[in-house]
């Protein structure tokens, strides 16, 4: 037993020193002194303030937000339809088919922005909506089809079956019975499309423009040139963010196993 | 085959049964390449946006400025190439030699403890991984520069003065093992929750001792588990880019830093997309190479978590 709670003492220690790091954001966010120093000195919410009345913090905050939300409709209405494509058919290729698919995943990211960067240059896609979007889409995507594949396999097939048999028409079958039986599935994916959107960097990095940035490459601008605070503040709101998206997430993939045991 | 004896459309009204083998009937059909329609946008859109670049990072490399293999030559032949490379491939060994030591035994303690405790550790792992890597690297600048708490505490502690952490190889590494911990931890348990528990006492009963026990007997078991982590962190820690940017120094970069810097600063598109797509083709064998070697092995390790 005394392995046991060795082990236990270690995994608290993992555990802290997973979290609490990213913690200290937080009171750095409120500090009064306008230097990075810790700890910090004094209580202001100043760089909220700040954050908060800067027309280019916003804009970036705004142009984020309106990044994640088309890349989380596009992601998922493709992803959607996608999977089930792949679930539907039994084909020669299918495995390769849904590789495809994924692959953006295991490709280092710092390739597809040079890529991107040389497409959209051509394209001239560059720092405009549609780009950030499409370049989002190709690394949310696989998400979803993921979460929504693992949905789609505990669908009883015979519903479906009944459904039609009952008159309805494909469509109608795919609203009425299995939209609503995989939604958690394809909830899920479409949060996680969202925060990946919303924390993407890299790709952002290669893709912005002077006209258009997203929150996360603002920020590393910010700290790769200036020593401005507001970041820590800007930190604190897309954590929050994400944190809360993703507990959203983790409720609608709790809520899925229920039904389907 | 059978099922072609059944033909649809002509259904008794009413009878689920026999409709729905019309309905299973019609799917194998000659109808039955319909659903293949749904992908075609997937299909579009991963083939203009995530092939067609990286068809385009190839053609630039074998053809910028002019046609022929100069740039993977360059590559090859200078010095300071190489020592990025092995800075690389360094540190990504490094860290995923980390993240396995620390990792086991949490992923372990996952397997004896409570379905709650369990749950509860797992979304200790998972917590991180909503955090984005920007965000969390920020943190970790501010914990490790000269003057931040670690150098402070050292110094009244014990007195010694600011010890470089920011801008340090150690720096990256500490920052790139916590992000990359939960890639390890997560297929480590599903690979250890499958080890029979009766196992181990059977080997102490045989007159094992325990360490005997665990690398003869649990270790071997647990293979697929460190094959699929040790795979994932160590591919996505070769092509780190923001932690090594942020908590590394100018002096030391890693490929992706120097992938950015040929073709952003210096314009030298050839040797940048020659980089990368030597960064890419060690990524594929890599999986390539494990996937063989793990037989049951999945491609994609981080997926299936």
């Amino acid at each position: 037993m005394t392995s046991k709670r060795l082990l236990g003492v270690f995994a608290v220690i993992i555990v802290i020193w997973l979290i609490l790091p990213t913690l200290v954001i937080v009171p750095m966010s409120f500090n009064e002194a306008s230097s990075f120093n810790f700890p910090p000195k004094g209580f202001s919410t100043r760089w909220y303030e700040n954050f908060f009345t800067d027309a280019s913090w916003l804009k970036a905050l705004f142009s984020s937000l309106q990044v994640a939300v088309l890349t989380m409709i596009v992601a998922t209405t493709v992803g959607v339809l996608a999977s089930l494509g792949l679930s539907k058919v039994k084909f020669r290729g299918k495995g390769l088919m849904e590789g495809y698919f994924l692959l953006p995943l295991i490709v280092p990211g710092i390739v597809l922005a040079v890529g991107l960067y040389s497409l959209f240059l051509r394209l001239d896609l560059l720092g405009t909506l549609p780009g950030f979007v499409l370049a989002h889409t190709i690394v949310s995507m696989p998400l979803v089809i993921t979460n929504v594949m693992a949905s789609l396999q505990g669908l009883d097939p015979r519903l479906e079956q009944a459904s039609a048999s009952l008159g309805a028409g494909r469509v109608q079958t795919f609203f009425s019975i299995t939209l609503p039986l995989i939604a958690p599935g394809v909830t899920a994916g479409a949060l996680f499309a969202f925060v990946t959107s919303f924390d993407e960097v890299i790709l952002s990095l290669f893709i912005q423009s002077p006209t258009l940035q997203t929150l996360p490459v603002k920020i590393f601008n910010s700290v790769t040139q200036t020593n401005d605070p507001t970041v820590a503040a800007v930190a604190v709101i897309t954590m929050l963010t994400s944190v809360i998206v993703m507990l959203i997430a983790q409720f609608a993939t709790r809520k899925r196993k229920r039904p389907v045991a | 085959m059978t099922d072609h004896t059944v033909t649809g459309g002509a259904a008794p009204a009413g009878a689920v049964a026999p409709g729905a083998d019309a309905v299973g009937a019609k799917k194998r059909g000659p109808k039955n390449w319909r659903p293949l329609l749904l992908l075609i946008p997937a299909f579009v859109i991963v083939s203009m946006f995530f092939l067609a670049p990286l068809a385009d990072v190839f053609i630039r490399s074998i053809t910028d400025p002019v046609p022929g293999v100069q740039n993977y030559v360059w590559l090859f032949t200078t010095e300071a190439n190489l020592n990025v490379v092995l800075r690389t491939f360094g540190t990504a060994i490094l860290v995923t030699f980390v993240c396995l030591l620390l990792a086991y035994p949490y992923a372990y303690l996952m397997t004896i403890v409570s379905d709650r405790t369990r749950n509860l550790m797992q979304l200790f792992i998972m917590m991180p991984l909503w955090t984005s890597i920007l965000v969390r690297t920020l943190a970790w600048m501010v914990l490790l520069q000269d003057t931040g708490p670690i150098n402070g505490l050292l110094a009244a502690w014990f007195g010694i003065g600011p010890i470089p952490l920011i801008r340090t190889t150690f720096g990256v590494a500490l920052g790139m093992t916590q992000v990359l911990l939960p890639f390890m931890v997560l297929p480590l348990y599903s690979s250890m929750s499958k080890i029979d528990k009766r196992l181990l006492p059977a080997a102490s009963n045989l007159g094992a001792n325990p360490v005997t026990a665990f690398f003869t007997v649990y270790l071997p078991l647990s293979k697929p588990g460190i094959f699929s982590g040790g795979v994932t962190v160590f591919i996505l820690g070769l092509g780190f880019y923001i932690i090594p940017a942020l908590l590394g120094s100018s002096k030391e970069i890693m490929i992706s830093a120097m992938i950015q810097q040929q073709i952003s600063v210096f314009l030298m598109w050839g040797q940048g997309t020659a980089l990368g797509i030597f960064l890419l083709v060690c990524t594929i064998l890599i999986l390539v190479v494990v996937s063989r070697f793990n037989k049951g092995g999945s491609l994609f390790p981080g997926v299936d978590r």
